[in-house]
């Protein structure tokens, strides 16, 4: 690995200050099983020279699930906190879909979601079902704070609308209206350890047998992770029955812009985009209907 | 530019400081500054579990944490999971199992599964599989380091 330096910062501030000196040179640093890798592989996209470790910044470390408030989760909170989490459990039970399928025991002790949403993979398996869940990244550098949905964060493979000098902070989702449920699948060769070939992560809220609304996202279909508007508008005021969630999944279909390689042929992944839109729409609406 | 680092941490109950640059490893830090070479490299990517530590509580893999992360940290490597002179259940089991065949990453494997019976002393094939499912083995075909969880597990829970 190339010579890096270490900072160790204790507040936001100090890691907003060390960002912002170091001439778009340093990345901050959660559970770093993207970032050691891409360092150690001279990755060119991650060209930085000082690395600046934010997991034991406090506030990066809230996990907060209140049914009044929602939730949120401090960028650096590692997987396994996610999962194991009580309230997360039952009140955001989809959150944990992605929290323990991604990577492995070993990986769920240091990885985080803000890391999976910073790294912006096509394929990071958070990212869908944060989309999906209406989520809000907080945002903090030298000139103060902003939210972002989760949808405009990623511009392009491993590019983010974070600057070099800001920080994420929390992703926050909020209370879900009634009669909301949500689900995150993927399809990968083997059940653990694998990079999706495609995920799809979604919402709905039903009253009285119809989509109230409905958020539909999906995962290496595109350079992005893409926020599926067609499918949405698919489902919005339709009775919850196959009809809607076939055209909904239809629509997944027809908005994946997948590439070919060794994962699978662009064909096969479109094919995927419509089955696996179609299982979590079933699954959500399941959850939906059990109150979860 | 910063020269090396001074780390002070625990290893297997024994306080352990070194010195460390910022790029390196823990488990460059671990084989090639301590000197405890139990725990292998395979990939050096977070891929094969070949690198398996417990730090603080946790299983990693030691390839994908920066030594200079280890500051006061509290690390548990294979070395440490014998006492004395005295094999703990999995390494027998190991043994008496076949679970190994080159054996590059077997210290991966005991590591791993000795949290798990750690925290769940009667797991399930499933739950074993899965919760070894970041440790690679390109010999066995796994199935005999399966049963030599099962055999180590039911064994430590009729001795005590
Ligand atoms: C063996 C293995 C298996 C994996 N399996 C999967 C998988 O199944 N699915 C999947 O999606 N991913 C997988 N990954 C990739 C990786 O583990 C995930 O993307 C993980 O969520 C990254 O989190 P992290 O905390 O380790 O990020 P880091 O490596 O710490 O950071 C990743 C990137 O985000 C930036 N960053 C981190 N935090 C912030 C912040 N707060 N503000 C601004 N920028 C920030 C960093 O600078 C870096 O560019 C795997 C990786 C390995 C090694
Ligand atoms: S060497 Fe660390 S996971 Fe392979
Ligand atoms: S015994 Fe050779 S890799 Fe597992």
């Amino acid at each position: 690995m190339k010579w890096i330096d270490y900072e160790n910062a204790k507040t936001v501030d100090e890691a907003i200050k060390i960002l912002s000196q170091s001439g778009g040179k340093a990345r901050p640093m959660a559970g770093g099983t993207d970032l050691i890798v891409q360092l150690r592989n001279k990755d060119p996209r991650t060209d930085a020279d000082v690395v600046v470790d934010i997991k034991d910044i406090p506030d990066l470390n809230v996990l907060q699930c209140d049914p009044k408030t929602g939730l949120t989760i401090g960028a650096a909170v590692p997987l396994y906190k996610i999962y194991n989490d009580d309230n997360v459990k039952k009140y955001f039970p989809a959150i944990i879909d992605s929290a323990s399928l991604i990577g492995g025991v070993l990986i769920q002790g240091r990885a985080s979601f803000g890391g999976n949403l910073c790294n912006a993979a096509p394929s990071g398996d958070a990212i869908p079902n944060l989309i999906a869940h209406n989520g809000i990244a907080t945002i903090a550098g030298p000139n103060g704070t902003r939210d972002v949905p989760v949808e405009d964060i990623c511009t392009g493979p491993r590019q983010t609308s974070i600057g070099n000098d800001e920080l994420l902070i929390s992703i926050n989702l909020p209370v879900p209206a009634a009669g909301f449920g949500a689900s995150y699948i993927r399809f990968t060769p083997r059940n653990e350890m694998d990079i999706a070939v495609v995920g799809a992560g979604v919402s709905v809220n039903i009253s009285e047998g119809k989509f109230t609304a409905a958020r539909v996202s999906l995962a290496s279909v595109a350079p992005t992770p893409i926020y599926v508007e067609n499918a949405v508008n698919a489902l919005v005021g339709e009775t919850v029955g196959d009809a809607a969630i076939q055209r909904a999944a239809n629509a997944a279909r027809e908005a994946a812009k997948p590439i070919s390689d060794m994962r699978g042929t662009a064909e096969y992944r479109k094919h995927l985009c419509e089955v696996l839109t179609r299982r979590a729409l079933n699954a959500a609406i399941e959850r939906a209907k059990e109150g979860k | 530019m910063t020269t090396k680092t001074h780390v002070q941490t625990t290893i297997n109950g024994e306080p352990v400081d070194f010195l460390c640059e910022p790029r390196q490893s823990l488990l460059e830090c671990l084989r090639d500054v301590v000197g405890l070479t139990g725990t292998k490299e395979g990939c050096n990517d977070g891929n094969c579990g070949a690198c398996t530590v417990k730090l603080d509580g946790r299983i990693v893999t030691s390839c994908l944490v920066l030594g200079v992360e280890a500051q006061g940290a509290d690390i548990e490597t294979i070395e440490g999971v014998a006492e004395g002179t005295n094999l703990h259940p999995l390494q027998l089991a190991f043994l008496e199992n076949a679970a190994l065949q080159c054996g590059i990453c077997t210290p991966g494997f005991i590591v791993s599964a000795k949290s798990l019976l750690d925290q769940n002393p009667n797991p399930t094939e499933h739950e074993i599989r899965f919760w070894l499912a970041n440790n690679l083995c390109r010999c066995t075909g796994y199935d005999k380091i399966v049963r030599a969880v099962q055999d180590a597990a039911k064994k430590m829970q009729e001795a005590s």
